[in-house]
């Protein structure tokens, strides 16, 4: 098979020229997905029976709390990928990921901080899906972290995609322990806030926000990139010419 | 000269490990009084009466073990690659997988072990009953192999950069925090008189895990910390 095409897109000048034309394909869709998911969660769907409106927050936090983990799996794909097959642009793809995955992680806590706060009247329980989330946010901390504290560029992709993948072996370890930790020390306090099943009209704009979450990751993540391509490249003869036009 | 097994390899690189760390073993020290010490500050910032300790006194142990072995952590591979042993063990021809499993058990061997033998005395310091200090030392003794084992891989990443043992904290700590569930929770249960071998198995096969995952990954940092 021949995997020229591959090469070629992979090359920083094609990547960056790529990510730019494909950006407004992810952030309009996204921006529209957005607004009609807001409309329709904030306005249109019925205030639970049991939690008021209180419950509308699901719209930002559940979109939040899924993106903190997808986007941790993209950043460790991403770097695996790195790693392996020595792609420079995979690890600009996920040095672009870190900061956006922790920006996620630090709204789905927020979100469930305040939801918890008319819930279970205090702003913070140890509850298991806030815990997992606290310890995702640290997990995102250290490989940013060490991603900013070795200089050389080369070193720093490398060190931090193998501590990405690290972390992606012990995600779900973390995640059951901290489960079976819950029910062990809290299963009394904890008051259900999941829906074993939503209605439909509760249902259809939480789906939306999903997916209009998604697609501004990918925008964002487009536009990451491209920074990021600049900051590898920016003694590169490609960019000063694709600047000057 | 007859060529060196894998094993022979591993020998070497443990029984070298050793007597360094019996040659300098004032740095070696350093940990245990530290894990003392931790365990020290909470009777005196918390009520020292032993009843109320006992309640706490699983979380105490575990921490303060947490805490002593990402201190000890600093000496597993900085003077290696400070006087270009790494380098050597990079170069030797032998799989460095092997060479950096046997490091990693000569630190436990240094730093986790004399943790476990100090626990008894630790233990009874903050209440804990004599029938729950076997569980405290089993506990702790898979602990800080957990600990040296995942510490190896950020230790390894971390190698040579300035400000590295804080770095080191933020990475090890996040991924510790399952093995502290366990094992706190086995010395917990033990206190209280029950059954502790649910959480200690977990625990070992925790243990397994790490010892088949953590070398490879130890070896991969080492490439790439020491290019």
């Amino acid at each position: 098979m021949n995997w020229t095409w591959l090469h070629k897109l992979v090359s920083p000048p094609h990547a960056y020229r790529i990510a730019g034309r494909l950006t407004p394909w992810f952030g309009w869709p996204a921006f529209v997905l957005i607004a009609v998911g807001l409309f329709g969660g904030v306005v249109l769907a019925p205030a639970d029976y049991q939690q008021g409106d209180a419950f509308r927050i699901v719209y930002v936090h559940a979109p939040s709390a899924w993106l903190s983990m997808l986007v941790y799996g993209t950043m460790a794909a991403a770097a695996a990928v790195g790693l392996i097959w020595r792609i420079k642009l995979a690890h600009a793809v996920a040095a672009a990921s870190a900061p956006i995955g922790a920006s996620f992680t630090v709204l789905a806590l927020a979100t469930g901080s305040i939801w918890g706060k008319p819930m279970w009247g205090t702003w913070w329980v140890w509850d298991a899906r806030l815990t997992s989330e606290l310890l995702l946010l640290f997990l995102y901390a250290g490989v940013m972290a060490l991603r900013s504290s070795i200089d050389d560029r080369d070193r720093a992709d490398r060190a931090s995609a193998l501590l990405a993948i690290v972390g992606i072996v012990n995600l779900p370890i973390i995640h059951y322990s901290v489960n079976w930790w819950n029910t062990l020390h809290q299963a009394s306090t904890l008051t259900r806030i999941g829906k074993p099943s939503m209605a439909g009209d509760m249902l259809w704009p939480l789906l939306t926000m999903l997916l209009g979450f998604t697609l501004y990751f990918g925008a964002v993540l487009l536009v990451r990139l491209r920074g990021e391509i600049l900051l590898r490249e920016r003694d590169a003869s490609w960019l000063r010419s694709v600047l000057a036009r | 000269m007859n060529p060196t097994g894998i094993l022979g390899a591993a020998w070497l690189a443990y029984r070298r490990d050793l007597l360094l760390a019996l040659r300098h073993w004032g740095q070696v020290a350093q940990p245990l009084i530290f894990f003392v010490m931790i365990t020290t500050l909470f009777p005196l910032a918390l009520d020292p009466e032993l009843a109320e300790l006992r309640r706490i006194a699983a979380g105490i142990l575990w921490v303060a073990a947490l805490l002593a072995s990402l201190l000890g952590l600093e000496l597993l591979f900085r003077s290696d690659h400070a006087d270009g042993t790494l380098e050597q063990m990079l170069l030797c021809g032998q799989p460095l997988t092997i060479l950096a499993l046997a490091k990693g058990l000569a630190h436990w061997t240094v730093c986790g072990l004399p943790i476990v033998l100090l626990t008894p005395f630790v233990a009874t310091g903050i209440g804990v009953p004599f029938e729950a200090v076997g569980t405290a030392m089993k506990s702790l003794a898979l602990g800080t192999g957990i600990l040296s084992a995942l510490g190896a891989i950020g230790s390894a990443l971390t190698l040579g950069l300035r400000r590295g043992s804080l770095l080191l904290g933020l990475l090890v700590l996040p991924l510790a925090m399952p093995a502290l569930i366990f094992g706190a929770r086995a010395i917990d249960l033990s206190i209280h008189g029950d059954s502790a071998r649910g959480p200690l198995l977990l625990l070992a096969a925790m243990l397994v895990l790490a010892l088949t995952l953590a070398p490879p990954a130890v070896a991969a940092a080492l490439r790439i910390s020491a290019e």
